[in-house]
């Protein structure tokens, strides 16, 4: 017992130096903000990249910084749209939501101290960090960063320069990149299951834990399992880009009238790892934002989440059915007709588990008293987005109707209201929320509804036209629309998109600001400013080194015991034990 | 005290939510419905099928969506803070069920319909008498092959190969079959016949479009993939590549010619006059 305590008391001693403390930490809570510090960072390169795309689509011939000459070629067009893709989807949505508040919150929503790995956690971030930058360095070779898009389809992306600008040098770098980016991840879906399985505090089953504490863990699962293929796959594209090898380059090619010697690959191959990710990594990118959207719905509706069971089996339901769905990206291909049709039928039973949680988040709002603070009002956005997203892809899980609108911008509207916007109202509720917590104050209210109204007006003026775009039949991924006839009538709603994105992106300076100005200035933060019920705001803001400065946290209830009859506060927290609740 | 801290001010954001709600919900239908931006008409009778799966598809998903919007408006606004306490519903075994089972019922029957639009394009094959094209992507061009009179195309290999030739499929210069190949860089087809197109791919992966067709199809390296189809209206149509091929994707457009059958044999005779200069 004494060994114990004296081992436990040296390892809550928090490190002193700059660099241990901010740099190289293994402080859970200092990971999670060099995470969401990272995403910060990438999500304003992303959204800059975008910026230049939408101002070619709509002004070809405008001017505009950084490039020779303010002209924007079709090779650096589409290595603009390869590298947002990628950012956005490695570098934001895989990052913020999970790696980010989910190492911040977890242990501490568990009653933990830290993870259970603490430098694995911190090596899973020097990784991704590393991986960031191995994957921008492509933006700085001569050729430029790649041009396959982010599913860096093969023989495209296997074929070296030949294939075309940016596919030599900064393909490789962007295959590298990833690579090093997947295991950053399994590093860190290792250490979530551990500490989901492992550390719970005494009372906390896992049908009491917080739907956050859910999402981040089946997560966690999904990238366990999805990660490691993706792995796989860059590098055996590594392989065949410098070692020669053919997995996924057949026999018989020509390109740029030059024989190529690779035989016996298959393109379909990539197409199969790859998608074996992405579909779930979708689910990695939007399931955290529905564990934060049940939550803080919750907490602002003073209401127990409506049918917390079937939230949790909801939740894993559609982590499993996550993974048998991702042929639905291949109907066009050539796969097999007939595994079309089991996919389709797969992905339609997907949006089962995608209402329910949608009727149950309206369920907790009926009857609830809803008070409108910024992270309420995202939350609220997140359910509007989610529905708006979701009906979408009822019409592609068709694979019939999948003929008229693949790899048009109905596809390119449907995956970004639903994974990226979606998503990223998550992000943005998770941060008004917690961000009292980690920084000890509070956020502007103000300039965060200011925030919410115009981003949540903006986000469905960029995406919603794109659905009539895609019907139209636009293609998707083209830089220049002038080369075919049908799409000259459709030049007025390119630039309806383009301001409504320009718009968009200005208003996200509202939040930097208020996010910055609130670190130094903001008014200082009560332990529970939301009177919520999970362990993290019984703990101060910020939380101490160790989190419970030593005490170990009990749980005597579940996370959402709002509105208690016969209680005299509106909200029961989840470490108060029962003699000590104060009746009405 | 539960009353006091009534927050100031949640009626007007309720409304606010509310009303933008309502009105992004009929902007959104009013769009739809007036198909005031819509795919082109259908040239072919399975093009009218998956239309008509769509607009099944698109009342079911509208109903879903007009009513989660209007739904998410309504209780945001109707159960707005006004110094009210919440209920301490945990919840609804019943409603849980019969919502599960609804959309079950609902998007998987919906899948299962669509599924004879999807037999019709790729479990049947073309029927024996159906025209034989072979179509070729490649950065960044199509090219279109047809057999000539004797009705065989002629053996092809990569060694053959010769783009300033004309010669784009590898067409064996040995192989009297080959010799009536007609190459084009457009597709031409009669009208009211079945064709029988199949797709192959030089270098990368291409997708070969006609909108009018409802016909989309990757061009794959490595793989023949027929596919057919029947169109019913003459005209000119635009071809497009949506599958994205490298840096002049976007310049990868040909075009389509329905044309009756005299047209269509006349064209046939011009080409080959043409190939023979």
């Amino acid at each position: 017992m004494v060994t114990h305590e004296e081992g436990g008391a040296h390892a809550h001693h928090p490190p002193t130096g700059f660099i241990r403390k901010y740099i190289f930490s293994v402080d859970h809570k200092v990971i999670g903000i060099q995470y969401i510090l990272l995403a910060l960072v990438s999500v304003f390169v992303g959204m800059a990249l975008s910026l230049f795309m939408r101002i070619h689509l709509a002004w070809p011939d405008a001017k505009v910084p950084f490039f020779h000459d303010g002209i924007i070629t079709p090779e650096q067009y589409l290595a603009l749209m390869t590298m947002h893709g990628s950012i956005m989807v490695f570098m934001v949505l895989t990052t913020a939501p999970q790696s980010g508040f989910g190492n911040y919150f977890l242990p501490i929503q568990i009653g933990a101290a830290d993870m259970a790995f603490p430098v694995l956690n911190m090596l899973s971030f020097w990784v991704t960090f590393l991986s960031l930058m191995v994957m921008l360095a492509a933006f700085f070779v001569t050729a430029g960063a790649p041009i396959s898009g982010w599913t860096a389809y093969a023989p495209l992306s296997a074929l070296g320069e030949i294939a075309g600008p940016g596919q030599g040098t900064g393909q490789t770098l962007w295959v590298i990149g990833l690579a090093i980016f997947c295991i950053a991840a399994l590093l860190g879906a290792l250490n979530f299951i551990t500490t989901t399985i492992d550390l719970r505090a005494r009372g906390l089953s896992l049908l009491r834990m917080p739907l956050t504490c859910w999402t981040w863990f089946v997560t966690a699962v999904l990238g366990l399992l999805a990660f490691g293929v993706l792995f796989a796959a860059c590098l055996l594209l590594l392989l065949d880009r410098v070692a020669g090898t053919s997995f996924f380059v057949p026999g018989g090619l020509i390109v740029s009238d030059k024989a190529v010697d690779h035989a016996g690959g298959s393109p379909l191959l990539w197409q199969h790892l790859f998608w074996f990710f992405g579909h779930p990594e979708v689910y990695i990118a939007i399931l955290p934002g529905m564990g934060v959207a049940s939550h803080v719905l919750s907490t602002f509706a003073r209401k127990p989440v409506f049918g917390y069971r079937a939230m949790v089996y909801a939740i894993c339901g559609i982590g499993f059915l996550g993974f048998m769905v991702w042929g639905h990206h291949m109907f066009m291909s050539g796969m097999s007709p007939y595994s079309a049709l089991a996919f389709s039928l797969l992905t339609m039973s997907i949006g089962v588990p995608s209402a329910i949680k949608t009727f149950n988040w309206l369920g907790t709002l009926w009857g609830g008293r809803i008070q409108f603070k910024a992270p309420m009002l995202f939350a609220l956005g997140f359910v509007s987005l989610f529905v708006t997203g979701g009906v979408s892809g009822l019409f592609l899980a068709q694979p019939a109707v999948d003929i008229a609108l693949h790899d048009s911008p109905f596809v390119v509207a449907h995956f970004h209201i639903i994974m990226g916007v979606a998503a990223i109202f998550g992000i943005f509720a998770a941060t008004y929320f917690w961000f009292s917590k980690m920084f000890g104050r509070m956020m502007n209210e103000t300039l965060g509804k200011i925030h919410f109204w115009l981003t949540f007006v903006g986000v469905y003026l960029i995406f919603m036209p794109m659905h009539w775009q895609g019907l139209v039949g636009q293609p998707r991924r083209i830089s220049d629309f002038t080369n075919y006839d049908f799409l000259a009538p459709l030049q007025p709603m390119q630039k309806f998109i383009s301001i409504a994105a320009l718009f968009t992106i200005s208003v996200q300076l509202i939040f930097l600001f208020n996010f910055l100005y609130s670190l130094k200035r903001g008014k200082k933060a009560e332990m529970n400013p939301w009177h919520a019920t999970t362990l993290e705001w019984t703990v101060p803001s910020p939380p101490p080194h160790d989190n419970f400065g030593g005490h170990v946290p009990v749980v005597y209830r579940g996370p959402y015991e709002f509105s208690v009859p016969g209680m005299a506060e509106d909200y029961l927290p989840q470490h108060l034990a029962p003699e000590k609740v104060s009746k009405a | 005290m539960l009353r006091e801290r009534s927050v100031a001010g949640s009626t007007s954001v309720a409304v606010t939510l509310s009303l933008l709600l309502v009105v992004f919900t009929v902007i959104t239908f009013w769009l739809f419905w007036t198909k005031r931006w819509w795919f082109p008409e259908s040239i072919t009778q399975i093009g009218r099928e998956i239309d008509a799966q769509f607009m099944r598809t698109l009342a079911i998903t509208g109903i879903v969506f007009v009513a989660s919007q209007l739904a998410l408006a309504w209780v945001v606004f109707r159960y707005r803070d006004q110094g009210q306490r919440s209920s301490n519903s945990h919840g609804n075994n019943t409603m849980e069920i019969l919502w599960t089972a609804a959309t079950a019922i609902l998007f998987v029957g919906l899948g299962i319909y669509a599924e004879r639009s999807w037999a019709e394009v790729h479990f049947r094959g073309a029927k024996p008498d159906a025209v034989q094209i072979e179509g070729q992507g490649q950065q960044f061009k199509w090219y279109f092959r047809y057999p000539g009179p004797d009705g065989k195309f002629g053996r092809t290999d990569r060694k053959f190969v010769d783009d300033s030739a004309g010669n784009f499929f590898g067409v064996d210069p040995d192989d009297p079959a080959g010799k009536d190949d007609l190459t084009t860089p457009l597709i031409a087809v009669p009208v009211n016949r079945e064709v029988q197109l199949t797709l192959r791919s030089k270098d990368v992966i291409h997708s070969f479009t006609v909108r009018e067709l409802r016909v989309k199809q990757d061009a794959v390296p490595g793989m023949l993939i027929p596919i057919h189809f029947t169109a019913e209206k003459t005209g000119r149509f635009e071809v497009a590549c949506v599958e994205l091929c490298g840096q002049n994707h976007h310049q990868m457009r040909s075009f389509l010619l329905v044309l009756d059958d005299e047209g269509y044999q006349n064209w046939l005779r011009e080409q080959a006059a043409f190939s023979a200069q």
